[in-house]
């Protein structure tokens, strides 16, 4: 029981994450699908504990469950978005995306399975244990990494978000000019 | 002590991933589409992650970090461009913006 823990919980965080996946995309209410996708972003987040990767689970609770999702909600409260306005694709749509998707879910499982089980003798020579004692996804040691051998996207990825952040705002001004529309 | 092998991690990813592009193919919400792929890039980055501590290489977990800062400048700049749309059509059904399909 206790030493095939990680795998119960592995499986018992996958679950979450699929089920409230599945709830983001058949939620009619677009806030409810914002709170079901923290949810799982927050599964993820174990997940990477489970991983031994604790600095990107702490960004991901920051950064996505806490930053981006709270724009989103943000976003979606203030146009006053609710059931109600929300625009219905045909059934035919749908069906044809949920066939899609699930034609390419069986080629990758397919094409998988094959693959991984040419790649056993490769894959099993490295075990992955888990809970693994590594600590490559430490602070530490990724702080090295980053600075060491990525000191150029990082100082790339700051002029990035510079410019996102100026881009936001002059996306979001008010316009002058209303733009025509005629549908 | 246990292990959990890289192909459960694969097939977890694997299906996230293939329920964002649902919901980007099945939802008109343009903020319900975005959060598909954001759903999306979640799952690219798991699998990135489960690669790195699996191979016990910090790369895959940098990528993953940087993913994770332009994702954050792409919703910055998406939500802008939404809001505008909204504020210009009064509506977020994306079939509303179609003009440039031709």
């Amino acid at each position: 029981m206790i030493a095939n823990l990680p795998n119960y919980i592995f499986f018992f965080l996958a679950f979450i994450a699929i089920f409230f996946a599945i709830m983001v995309i058949t939620a009619k209410n677009p806030i409810h699908s914002c709170l079901y996708l923290v949810l799982t972003m927050f599964a993820i987040a174990a997940n990477y504990v489970l991983l031994n990767a604790q600095f990107l689970a702490i960004v991901q609770m920051i950064v996505y469950a806490g930053a981006i999702m709270v724009l989103f909600l943000f976003t979606v409260m203030l146009l006053n978005l609710n059931a109600d306005s929300e625009p219905v694709k045909s059934n035919l749509m749908k069906f044809a995306g949920v066939i899609v998707g699930g034609t390419l879910l069986l080629l990758f499982t397919a094409a998988l399975r094959k693959s991984i089980g040419d790649a056993e003798p490769v894959m099993n020579s490295i075990p992955m244990q888990i809970p693994n004692h590594s600590n490559v996804g430490l602070i530490q040691n990724l702080g090295w990494v980053l600075f060491k051998d990525y000191v150029f996207p990082f100082e790339a990825i700051s002029i990035l978000i510079l410019s996102a952040m100026i881009g936001a705002v002059v996306l979001g001004k008010k316009e002058k000019v209303q733009l025509s529309t005629n549908d | 002590m246990q292990e959990i092998f890289i192909d459960k991690y694969i097939y977890l990813s694997m299906a996230l991933f293939i329920i964002g592009m649902v919901g980007v193919m099945i939802r008109r919400n343009a903020i319900v589409v975005f959060m598909c792929i954001e759903l999306m890039l979640n799952a690219v980055n798991l699998l990135m992650v489960a690669f790195s501590a699996k191979l016990n290489d910090a790369a895959g977990q940098m990528f993953v970090f940087f993913i994770m800062t332009v994702a954050a400048a792409e919703v910055a700049v998406g939500l802008a461009i939404i809001v505008m749309i909204y504020r210009n059509t009064r509506s977020i059904d994306i079939n509303v913006a179609n003009k440039l399909k031709w």
